[in-house]
């Protein structure tokens, strides 16, 4: 952990009317490391996503990437640290009147000066890498949601982003559908290799992705530690958690065996 | 008292922001027509065939029977002075300066504003729009900027097929229904219509273009701030109804403002 973070977030508070749902983030994110934020649903985890994005603006605190703080940098500034992020939205925010190969070429026909064939032959390699062989001419309403998420992951990946962000990839499907996610991330991260965010809270299935975990609880990060030492901390709230996502879904002993 | 002047201060605020908000959000849509680039015009040819082409039809029919009725409410009323040789020139001088920029405008209003409003307030609530920025494209450009020069196109365009078709829809009631006499219309006409009438026209259907597309574009882009609540599709239908009616009333005004700048 000696190196220089990529991200920093440092005692970002967000505050909607009454309600502080963030009370000082302080968290580090890692150059091609996976850094996995944890937490119980409402806790705000997505939120901090947002923020890094620069799509909120927080209530006071800094965010750094690269060292640059991205609420005080110009229009200009922020798009040129977006053109290395990638982002698999909860939903998948799918462009809905577009087709998925008009999805994927999105990015390059608007950030790249690639001709029409390199496009073509670009998106077809990023679908064969998805498994989506055959569904480019698909409408998002056409396929399932398995499908959707494949094809945000196709459309964050595209132009080789540095930062990849990913808000709850595998809510919502199924065990084999959210394997066939964790597999597409690992094979491709292990041959594009990004840096990735990943909230979740498929826990402890995450756990053999992540290089970190980071705990949201109460507005603010517990620790980021990793797995290993996240699955033995002595923090009580870690353990608590820990505990209520991992542990015994009986009350005794006996009930268990 | 204090809970009044609570409410007072909230009002002033959320309109002075929203003003404000949709000024920047003009400004950078103009950077962005004068800075886009040439590849975009198959974005801005579909966005004419959506907001022009397709509204053609609705702009023929109100204008053949908004100048019909205005010949029919014409001759009756000229024919009390034995003056309905000037049928024509009444017809042409009202389409041309008032009800052709107007009408055309309150129609595009309702088939391709609502429709604008509607597409970017769904856009904005299922995060396409923050998936956008995310990619680093900017939305004014990519999806605001054809918008707003197809507008800019098209409103002059149909208002200039709803004043020739509502010209011939005069033509036809009142010359051929009610037996005025057809060299007096047209003499009228050519004798009453000065280039001045024209402008004034083309100037109006400028503006109302630009309002329109702007009122709608922006009301959508910002749904998730409207004060009047409501998330999802209740959101969406409900600013896609507000965008509408603060277009036609708004039309409206700037119709009296330009005419007595013109006048």
């Amino acid at each position: 952990m000696n190196a220089q973070p990529m991200i920093q977030m440092i005692d970002v508070r967000k505050r909607f009317g009454a309600q502080e749902v963030l009370r000082g983030i302080n968290l580090s994110i890692f150059e091609g490391k996976t850094t996995v934020i944890v937490g119980e649903s409402g806790q705000g985890k997505s939120l901090i996503i947002k923020h890094i994005l620069g799509l909120m603006k927080p209530t006071s605190g800094k965010i750094l990437v690269n060292g640059k703080d991205i609420n005080t940098i110009s229009r200009k500034g922020l798009k040129e640290i977006r053109a290395n992020f990638g982002v698999l939205f909860q939903h998948a925010a799918l462009f809905d009147s577009m087709t998925v190969f008009e999805n994927v070429a999105l990015p390059l026909r608007e950030r790249t000066k690639a001709s029409a064939e390199e496009i073509r032959n670009k998106v077809a390699e990023m679908l064969t890498l998805m498994d989506l062989e055959g569904s480019g001419e698909k409408y998002p309403a056409q396929i399932s949601g398995g499908m959707r998420k494949r094809v945000g992951l196709a459309r964050a990946l595209v132009l080789n982003p540095k930062i990849v962000f990913f808000d709850e990839p595998t809510t919502g499907l199924d065990i084999a559908k959210s394997n066939e996610i964790y597999r597409v991330f690992f094979r491709t991260q292990t041959k594009l290799g990004y840096t990735s965010v990943i909230v979740s809270h498929d826990v402890p299935k995450i756990f053999k992705l992540a290089d970190y975990v980071a705990l949201l609880y109460n507005g603010i990060i517990q620790d980021c530690i990793s797995p290993e030492d996240f699955q033995t901390s002595e923090n009580p709230v870690i353990r608590e958690f820990v505990e209520k996502t991992m542990g015994h879904i009986y009350e005794s002993e006996r009930m268990e065996g | 008292m204090t809970r009044i002047l609570n409410t007072v201060g909230e009002l002033t605020l959320y309109y002075v922001n929203q003003a404000g908000r949709m000024g920047i959000f003009l400004a950078f849509v103009i950077y962005h027509i004068i800075k886009l680039p040439y590849y975009k015009i198959a974005h801005v040819i579909k966005q004419i065939y959506i907001i022009g082409t397709l509204s053609v039809f609705v702009i023929v029919f109100t204008g053949a029977f908004t100048g019909m009725v205005l010949a029919l409410q014409g001759f009756n009323t000229l024919s009390k002075f034995g003056s309905e040789g000037l049928i024509g020139s009444v017809v042409a001088l009202s389409l041309i300066r008032e009800l052709g920029p107007v009408l055309a405008a309150l129609m595009v209003t309702g088939r391709a504003g609502s429709a604008i409003c509607a597409e970017i307030g769904i856009m904005r609530n299922s995060e396409q729009i923050d998936a956008l920025e995310c990619m680093a494209i900017d939305p004014h450009k990519y999806i605001m900027a054809p918008k707003f020069i197809a507008a800019l196109v098209s409103v002059p365009l149909l208002t200039a097929v709803f004043n020739v078709v509502g010209i011939f829809g005069g033509y036809i009631v009142g010359v051929k229904l009610m037996g005025a006499n057809e060299g007096a219309f047209f003499t009228s006409m050519y004798r009453d219509v000065e280039f001045a009438d024209i402008s004034m026209g083309f100037i109006k259907s400028v503006c109302f273009g630009l309002l329109i597309v702007w009122i709608c574009a922006a009301k959508g882009y910002y749904v998730h701030m409207e004060r009047s609540g409501g998330f999802g599709a209740e959101g969406v239908s409900r600013v896609t109804t507000s965008a509408v009616v603060l277009s036609s009333v708004s039309i409206l005004v700037l119709d009296y403002i330009i005419t007595s700048l013109l006048i």
